[in-house]
């Protein structure tokens, strides 16, 4: 452009750029260390070792096989929920849902492992996982039809049926469904070995494929097939779905399905891969931490699999640290920590990523 | 307020066109550089007390980035700001207001939910803790009196129409003491009519001493109601000019750098044929009010259909009915010989019907994804780009670069996300997604407001070359010059219904106002 060469007497010099992956990937490590940075400064402020504390989170986390098989055990519902809530945030639906549909996807497939019998594994398994997924497919198209034929806002009745699944599982479990040997506490007979689900790798059950599968299968989806695209065009905008043809009612109904189905795996995996059992508080939370995820995975689903990962080391980091004195609630903090300055990054980046593509937009404006 | 008395009588009405001494502001030399461009280019413009100064220029001329600078939005790389003889720092639109600058925006600022006085008042210092808006009360029917800006104090910001939006802008920048006011493209937003009240008020100001500064695309305008004009090329400006001894073409000449046919060519069209009919429609509007009410309308092979009418008559809904936005009550809609009342929007345009919308920034396209996508978005469900379940992506970028090209769509790349595309070149990618597939039918709501000329004849020559080619076009358009220049035919709406069809040769701009204000039988 002619216009560019005429360099006026106060224009600052141009400044000589990284290359754009350069920025990727520094701003996002630059995140995460800045986050574990001001997590330091609490913990200096409240009398803790930071150096100390963090080197037993790392041990803990990673330190003996033990704590890898622990950590990639936490990581599997984080994984599938967290999928399922990036799916439904990208068509723009605010699936806040994911606990109360991990926990009826967890009580679908209880009670198939709960009533089975003498079935044999070959029957129980892929029964009680396809009705982990059904569960919570259809805790999810509650809230989904509620939208779609009656403008019910979502993150209010996700939110609320969590609650209501909650407690559903403590009513099975201190009554019909509770252990008559257990004297009341609070959880059901252990399931039969039929309805265990198959190990790979020491405590790590096939849940791990199932969320491998998923990654894979979502990305496929999202870029490049036709449903992705009508997913990825209503997220962006419902009047351009509209004229563009896209039902998008039916597809609000499909995506929120899957979103719910595959939390509902998550707890299908979490009663037969872990505790062959059901009980009450059989989640820690993973359905709220599965949306903290998605967002530090900016919806990107192998980018899910890896914040997962993290984020079950924090966890299990942070149990380990509450043997040393430390309250585990750093762990919490340090996810809000990752996840705030993931956000700001990635605000960061949006901002140098326009800036280069408006330049070349300009470059490229004809006279 | 005080200031615009005494400025008032220091700024006597000046002989028409002539020096009136000192300028009231003077910029000189203002150099803004953005990232990759150069947005001012040494601009220099002094405005006068009592005159209006029209500053014209396309999309992406500067215009904009300029009275930015000046109303302290931005901050410039070189040059000095003068008012009233005295070099000024402008840092925020705090200072440009205590200035005596004021900025009516494009896109209005206003709280939606309070009161005009309640708006006006937000943001003058001396207004008290408790209704702050009283004592302004005065204030607003004093200055609406003297400059013919009817407003209701009482009245709240959703109960308006654009227009009077535009009046209370105007009124806030008033009270708050501007000399100089700052008109960004104020006619955008405007009926024809509406445009000569604005004019009005303008011409009252002028009187009062004030400066009007007036941006436009519009050369029309220019002659109307600028005193002088200057226009602005790539950031440069070409010339400064008294309005009254330039015409049409040498302004066209100075924006564009070139000549820009004025009239275009048109052969006799060969209408044949039902393209696209509409029989005594009944649709509501989006409060369950009825809209249209019995509209009965056709467009024939090889014609376009002209659809003047002042803004809420129907138009938006009886587009939305026509391409499955919004559901037909009563009434049938017929698509080159087929029913299509009420079928899905995939369906009707899978029939052959073509959408240039409204809105084309939210419903036009995407604005986050690429430009390709964009280029899919009303056909991605078909072969070629749809194998199957998957897209594909090969196919949609081939089809890409083949349309950029076609159509010069300005992008540096198929894979730019469309936020990053000028409005120009955002409509230019609608019509050719959507003449790509040769429609027989082509419904286009304002194809070219807000465009500057050379994108509004691109997109007019496409067009006529459609109809040419035997393409039944209903043109929705609230311009009358462009009615008039496309249209074989002109059809008058008028409260949900078809006020009269008139061939375009007795369409007169009088008769035609009257069909649209219910005025003639």
């Amino acid at each position: 452009m002619s216009t560019g060469a005429a360099a006026p007497p106060l224009a600052r010099p141009a400044r000589a750029e990284p290359p754009a992956w350069v920025e990727a990937v520094g701003v996002r490590a630059g995140s995460i260390v800045a986050a574990f940075a001001v997590g330091a400064v609490f913990l200096a402020a409240t009398g803790h070792d930071p150096a100390h504390a963090y080197r037993e989170m790392a041990v803990g986390a990673f330190g003996s096989s033990f704590a890898v098989e622990q950590t990639l055990v936490k990581a599997i519902p984080l994984a599938l929920a967290g999928l399922g809530v990036a799916l439904a945030f990208t068509m723009g639906l605010w699936n806040v849902g994911a606990e109360g549909q991990l926990a009826v996807g967890a009580l679908a497939a209880s009670w198939l492992a709960l009533s089975a019998g003498g079935l044999p594994a070959a029957v129980v398994l892929p029964g009680l996982t396809l009705l982990g997924a059904l569960g919570g497919a259809a805790w999810a198209l509650v809230p989904a039809a509620l939208r779609a034929y009656a403008g019910v806002n979502e993150i209010i009745s996700t939110l609320m049926l969590n609650y209501v699944a909650l407690l559903w599982v403590d009513y099975l479990v201190f009554g019909a469904w509770a252990d008559p040997t257990a004297f009341s506490f609070p959880y059901s007979r252990r399931f039969p070995e039929a309805a265990h689900l198959p190990r790979l790798y020491g405590d790590v059950h096939a849940g791990a494929l199932a969320a491998l599968v998923a990654a894979a299968g979502l990305a496929l989806l999202l870029g490049r097939t036709r449903w992705g695209y009508e997913i990825r065009t209503i997220g962006a905008s419902q009047a351009a779905a509209r004229y563009a043809g896209i039902p998008v009612r039916r597809r609000i109904l499909l995506v929120m399905a899957t979103s719910g189905a595959l939390a509902g795996l998550a707890g299908a995996g979490e009663v037969s891969g872990v505790i062959h059992r059901i009980q009450q508080g059989l989640s820690p939370g993973y359905g709220f931490t599965a949306i903290i995820v998605a967002w530090v995975a900016q919806l990107r689903p192998w980018a899910v699999v890896l914040v997962a990962v993290l984020f079950a080391a924090l966890l299990n980091g942070g149990f380990v640290l509450q043997t040393a004195g430390v309250p585990a609630a750093i762990a919490y903090m340090l996810q809000a920590m990752i996840l705030t300055f993931v956000l700001a990054g990635e605000y960061l980046l949006r901002r140098l990523r326009r800036r280069r593509a408006v330049a070349a937009a300009r470059a490229l404006a004809p006279p | 307020m005080n200031g615009v008395t005494a400025g008032r009588s220091s700024h006597p009405p000046p002989e028409a066109g002539a020096p009136n001494g000192a300028p009231l502001l003077a910029l000189r030399d203002i150099t803004k550089r953005f990232p990759g461009v150069l947005a001012n280019d040494r601009v220099t413009l002094e405005v006068r007390a009592g005159e209006v100064h029209a500053l014209l220029g396309e999309n992406g001329a500067g215009k904009t980035t300029l009275v930015n600078v000046l109303y302290g939005l931005y901050q410039p790389d070189a040059g000095e700001i003068v008012v009233d003889g005295r070099r000024v720092r402008i840092r925020s639109p705090r200072d440009a207001i205590a200035c005596g600058i004021g900025m009516v925006p494009q896109h209005f600022l206003l709280v939606r939910r309070h009161t005009v006085a309640e708006n006006i008042a937000l943001g003058l210092p001396q207004e008290g803790l408790l209704r702050p808006a009283r004592r302004v009360e005065r204030r607003i029917v004093e200055f609406a009196t003297r400059y013919g800006l009817t407003a209701d104090p009482g009245a709240r910001i959703w109960e308006l129409s654009p227009s009077e939006h535009q009046r209370v802008e105007i009124l806030k920048a008033l009270i708050r003491g501007a000399r100089i006011l700052v008109l960004d493209e104020p006619t955008s937003v405007l009926a024809p009519q509406e445009v000569s009240g604005l004019f009005d008020v303008l011409r009252r100001m002028k009187g009062d001493g004030h400066a009007v500064i007036f941006i436009t695309h519009k050369l029309d305008e220019v002659g109307a109601i600028a005193d002088r004009v200057t226009v602005l090329r790539r950031g440069r400006v070409v010339a400064t000019v008294p309005a009254a001894d330039v015409d049409r073409r040498a302004l066209v000449q100075m924006m564009v750098g070139r000549d820009v046919e004025s009239t275009l060519p048109r052969a006799r069209a060969a209408a044949a044929g039902e393209a696209l009919a509409a029989e005594a429609l009944e649709a509501d509007n989006d409060r369950g009010a009825p809209a249209l009410r019995g509209l009965t309308l056709a467009v024939r092979r090889g014609e376009i259909v002209g659809l003047a009418g002042i803004a809420g008559n129907g138009q938006r809904e009886l587009v939305e009915v026509l391409t499955g936005l919004r559901r037909a009550v009563r009434g049938r809609v017929r698509v080159l010989g087929r029913d299509v009342t009420n079928r899905t929007a995939a369906a009707i345009c899978d029939a052959g019907v073509a959408h240039i919308p409204e809105d084309r920034v939210h419903m036009g396209v995407v604005a986050t994804m690429t430009v390709a996508e964009n280029l899919v978005l009303r056909r991605y469900r078909h072969p070629p780009f749809a194998r199957g379940p998957l897209l594909d992506y090969d196919a949609i970028m081939r089809f890409a670069r083949e349309m950029i090209a076609a159509y010069e769509i300005a992008t540096p790349a198929a894979t730019t996300p469309v936020r990053l595309l000028s409005g120009g070149n955002i409509q230019r990618l609608i019509l050719a997604r959507e003449l790509a597939a040769r429609p027989g039918v082509i419904i286009a709501a304002h194809p070219t407001s807000g465009l500057d000329v050379s994108a509004t004849e691109h997109i007019h020559r496409l067009l006529l070359r459609r109809r040419e080619e035997g393409a039944g076009v209903l043109l929705v358009s609230e311009d009358l010059d462009e009615v008039l220049a496309l249209a074989d035919r002109v059809a008058v709406i008028f409260r949900g219904r078809i006020a009269d069809v008139l061939p375009v040769g007795d369409a007169t701009p009088e008769r035609i106002g009257l069909l649209m204000t219910g005025q003639a039988a």
